[in-house]
């Protein structure tokens, strides 16, 4: 019995009653590594012998009976912009290259009590600061499904990871559509939880109030599984949800019963601005909701139009604070021979970060400059509550909201580069839910002329990811999308 | 020069560092003297990925505090990201409060020279993390310890509303007494507790109009007497440029200046004010504070009388010399074990006199505080009315009191054992006076004639029944038996 076929779901149920052993999980995990990464570059830095060490030690607490974790024996990846106490934590930077966390993220803590198998850390745009992956300082990953193309991002490697059956589940973050659209590029399950779900201790951040950690998969069950085990209120974390305010539920059960009364909300002017192939599948995906007795109703979301603009200046202006830190004083790159401690910092950030780090810092520098403030981060925090007003209302009306995760599917490696404005726009239906701090899933749901994947976004009201989770298995289950393969895993 | 007149005008800027467990946003114990960089968690030092959570004991401090500074308690305040680089500045940011401090619209008394009190206006009081610091120990590159980085600091900043040195050096005098009283600042000069940075200029009256001097601000004063002498230095220093140059205040000729404690001089540091952009916004790693009703009442029920108006109620109610009354205020816990022992009968003066005269000389020799010497106010309030009562005389009772510190007994059982009490039984002591008059017919005679010697000589024979009784002898009622005998 190959592993690799598995979901997480099966797999740490076949671990747990030792039809396989993690051993050979992990085994097959490197295995199929071996064999792709030299293609895909999906990982940053991986850790074999640690991973075996652990799989070993998992196969012989359950072989002697002992209790496991939810996720006891199952190899995961993580974005490495999460902090662990092992290996580099580099954020897809040369300024960070050489970093070495002190300590484990909340998430990743979680992750290691559940007994899970960390097999690597995985690519991201610099800083989580892209939609393509393109912007690694580190190294460049493909989308399994066509290597000339990206993956997506910022979150690319673990998407690619997941899509490249390199491992069953992985960890992301989402600023701004940093799960989703990488997932729906690269034909697999990610969701972004509400803002406050998942601790955010350990994750570097970019624009704190839009930051999130999230699960890719191949299945909403496994994205399920996955925030079982990383969802709760962390002291280390002020603006995690308390739980007597918004109970962390179990994901898992009743995940596959059909939501009974559904109304699935459309905007269908805003929609408008995908290609056609997608709001072909788009359209598809809301007959089948149709057909299984969801009520479908028109919503106006007439602030959408300007959540690009609030976007990156909010994540922006709350980037410029956070990178202030990489300054090559107390750790990371540092220029070596600089004339004083001012060329400390100008020539090491100068030096180590990238074109679009750079940019974004002085766009953020500029919003919240004296003079700018009221004009640009004042104006744009309340465009931002006008977005999150725009979705109570329309929740008012319906349960659920449809609409596609990106405009396109997988552009060209480099057509975007020299375009940034281009590369922005592409987030115009994702950044919203982070505006709005709610939930937001991307279901395969199609591939286009060109057999690349598309996504079928769903989003829901801040806290109901149980729902949300059963409105998307809905699709799933009555569909097979879920189980196309890029060519290279055939 | 007789036909101008100036007034001084001083602002004051004051850093307290709160005496909280742990440090503003993590849980690093505060530190002092300890080894570099020892005292730090991924939180102080700014790593990637880590997240302040807010001391709560640290805001309820800086409520209490506020509220002993007679300010509006803001009821939503928030925190915000001061950005600005420096190497003891982790992460490029200072987390403080900008638009919304924690309270504003305050005052304070501070006592004056002539007895009489002042009003300052407190424009803001708001709490901060601190720095680390830089060190410049070796070769040519510098070190940062960041032990200090992320300590609690409450930001006081007055009105411009003092006139001289002195009033300074009593409002940074009196806030010490203030924090400390409430228990929310050690207050530790020597620890750099208290930093202080006034702002200085003058405002002169000549025939051909008024004018002002430029502002200087001088930074990171850590003495009352640097505070003092630095205002003194800038006061004659920007009259004398006022003089020679005619420079008056205008937009952006404030300066910034150093105080440079051996020269006793300001420096220039800054010709100009920076034009500085902190960037201000707030932070969102943290949520905004609600300072509810019922919150803001539970911190309000730990504020105590502030010190100063303790020490005019012990001069008005108790009659105690302003000297004594400040004496007694000083510090909380003496001002507390004064008052338990009143409340325990004590005579104010007579325990004023044991406590100031014994007690608090003990307590220094010792180095602990009065309530630290293992007294007990009623046994204070015991002795006290046993001198009020003539039983032992009040050098006894100085002596029994040294005693109670030393053996921790009572002082009735002190006064026998030690043999201190007094005779006060008229009919026993006329025997030993008709004993010392015929002892002493001159001394006698001096008194009677009522002769130049008169006062001395009875003097004398008061003495003399005194040693007869081996000083057990009362000397009142002694002195009203001579009284009698001698008219
Ligand atoms: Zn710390």
């Amino acid at each position: 019995m190959s592993s690799r076929n598995l979901t997480a779901v099966e797999l740490r149920e076949a671990i747990a009653s030792r039809r396989i052993r993690s051993v050979e999980a992990v085994q097959e995990t490197f295995a199929q590594i071996d064999r792709l990464e030299p293609t895909v570059g999906a990982f940053i830095s991986l850790f074999r012998d640690q991973a075996m060490a652990r799989a070993q030690d998992v196969d012989r607490r359950i072989a002697a009976g002992e209790p496991v974790g939810a996720l006891a024996g199952v190899p995961v990846a993580v974005k490495d912009v999460l902090c662990t106490s092992f290996g580099a934590t580099t954020c897809g930077s040369r300024i960070l290259e050489q970093f070495h966390a002190p300590y484990d993220a909340t998430a990743i803590c979680k992750l290691l009590n559940a007994d899970a198998v960390i097999v690597g850390k995985t690519n991201m745009d610099e800083f989580a600061m892209g939609s393509s992956t393109e912007n690694s300082g580190l190294c460049k990953t493909v989308n399994p499904w066509a290597p000339d193309r990206v993956p997506g991002g910022s979150s690319g490697g673990s998407a690619a990871a997941v899509a490249a059956r390199l491992c069953p589940v992985a960890l992301g973050s989402d600023t701004g559509g940093s799960i989703r659209q990488p997932a729906s590029f690269c034909g697999v399950v990610g969701l972004k939880p509400t803002y406050g779900r998942v601790s955010r201790y350990g994750l570097v951040a970019y624009g704190s109030s839009l930051d999130q950690i999230g699960p890719f998969g191949r299945t909403v069950a496994d994205a399920a599984l996955m925030l079982n085990v990383i969802a709760g209120h962390d002291r280390a974390d002020s603006t995690s949800v308390d739980e007597t305010v918004a109970p962390v539920d179990d994901y898992l059960d009743g995940i596959d019963e059909p939501v009974e009364v559904l109304r699935i909300g459309v905007a269908p002017a805003f929609n408008a601005g995908a290609d056609e192939s997608v709001r072909a599948a788009i359209d598809a995906a809301l007959d089948l909701y149709r057909n299984a007795g969801a009520q479908i109703v028109e919503i106006e979301m007439p602030h959408l139009d300007y959540a690009i603009a609030a976007y990156y200046v909010i994540a922006t202006a709350e980037a410029s604070s956070n990178l202030a830190r990489y300054d090559g004083v107390h750790y990371g790159y540092r220029t070596p021979d600089p004339a004083d401690y001012v060329e400390v910092y100008s020539k090491s950030r100068e030096e180590a970060l990238g074109q679009e780090v750079k940019r974004r810092i002085m766009l953020g520098t500029y919003a919240l400059s004296s003079g700018y403030y009221d004009a640009y981060y004042l104006k744009a925090l309340k465009v931002r509550n006008l977005i999150r007003g725009d979705f109570v209302k329309a929740f008012e009306t319906c349960d659920a909201i449809v609409m596609p995760v990106a405009p396109t599917t997988a552009f060209r490696i480099g057509e975007k580069v020299d375009d940034p404005l281009k590369m922005y726009l592409g987030d115009i239906y994702t950044i919203s839910a982070n505006l709005a701090g709610i939930p937001g899933i991307s279901v395969p749901c199609g591939l286009d002329e060109n057999n690349l994947p598309i996504g079928l976004q769903v989003l829901t009201p801040a806290f109901s990811e149980a729902r949300l989770l059963r409105i998307a298995r809905m699709y799933e289950a009555a569909t097979d999308w879920h189980t196309k393969k890029p060519a290279m895993v055939q | 020069m007789s036909d101008i007149s100036y007034e001084v005008i001083v602002g004051l800027e004051i850093h307290v560092q709160l005496c909280t467990k742990t440090k503003m946003f993590c849980s690093c114990e505060l530190s002092f003297g300890q080894e570099a960089n020892a005292r730090v968690c991924p939180v102080c030092l700014g790593l990637p990925g880590a997240l302040p959570v807010m001391n709560r004991q640290a805001v309820e401090y800086a409520m209490l505090a506020a509220m002993a500074l007679n300010c509006e308690v803001s009821p939503f305040t928030k925190w915000d990201r001061k950005s600005y680089y420096y190497p003891d500045l982790p992460k490029n940011y200072q987390i403080s409060q900008y638009d919304l401090p924690l309270g504003s619209h305050g005052y304070i008394e501070i006592p004056l020279e002539d007895g009489q009190t002042k009003r300052v206006r407190i424009l803001r009081v708001h709490l901060e993390e601190d720095a680390g610091k830089n060190l410049h120990t070796a070769g040519n590159f510098s070190q940062v310890d960041l032990n200090r980085a992320g300590t609690p600091l409450l930001e006081i900043v007055t009105e411009p509303d003092m006139n001289s040195p002195s009033q300074v050096r009593a409002l940074a005098v009196e806030l010490q007494r203030i924090v400390r009283y409430l228990g929310v600042s050690e207050g530790d000069m020597q620890k750099g507790h208290m930093r202080f940075e006034p702002n200085i200029n003058l405002a002169i009256k000549r025939p051909d109009g008024e004018f002002r001097t430029p502002i200087a601000e001088v930074k990171n004063l850590n003495s009352f007497r640097a505070l003092e002498r630095s205002i003194a230095y800038e006061v004659q220093r920007q009259l004398d440029e006022f003089l020679e140059t005619g420079v008056t205040l205008q937009m952006g000729n404030k300066s910034t200046r150093g105080w440079n404690d051996v020269d006793e001089v300001t420096v220039l540091q800054r010709e100009k004010e920076e034009a500085h952009d902190y960037r201000y916004f707030p932070d969102p790693d943290l949520v905004p504070v609600t300072t509810t009703p019922q919150w803001l009442e539970e911190i309000r029920s730990r504020l105590c009388e502030l010190p100063l108006a303790r020490q005019t109620r012990y001069v008005t109610e108790y009659g105690l010399s302003d000297y004594d009354a400040g004496v007694l205020t000083a510090e909380r816990p003496t001002a507390d074990f004064f008052e338990r022992a009143l409340a325990a009968g004590g005579e104010p003066k007579r325990v004023c006199n044991l406590l100031t005269q014994v007690g608090l000389k003990m307590a220094r020799e010792e180095g602990v505080d009065l309530a630290a010497l293992g007294l007990e106010p009623a046994g204070v309030a015991d002795l006290a009315k046993m001198a009020d009562a003539g039983t032992v005389s009040a050098t006894a009772a100085n002596t029994i009191l040294e005693s109670m510190v030393a053996t921790g007994k009572a002082p009735t059982a002190l006064a026998q054992e030690l043999n201190l009490i007094q005779t006060s039984d008229a009919g026993e002591l006329e025997g030993i006076v008709d004993q010392v008059l015929a002892e002493n017919v001159q001394a006698v005679q001096d008194v009677v004639t009522g002769s130049k010697k008169s006062k001395k000589a009875r003097g004398f024979l008061l003495g003399q029944v005194i040693q007869k009784t081996k000083g057990q002898a009362n000397p009142k009622v002694v002195s009203e038996i001579l009284d009698r005998k001698l008219k």
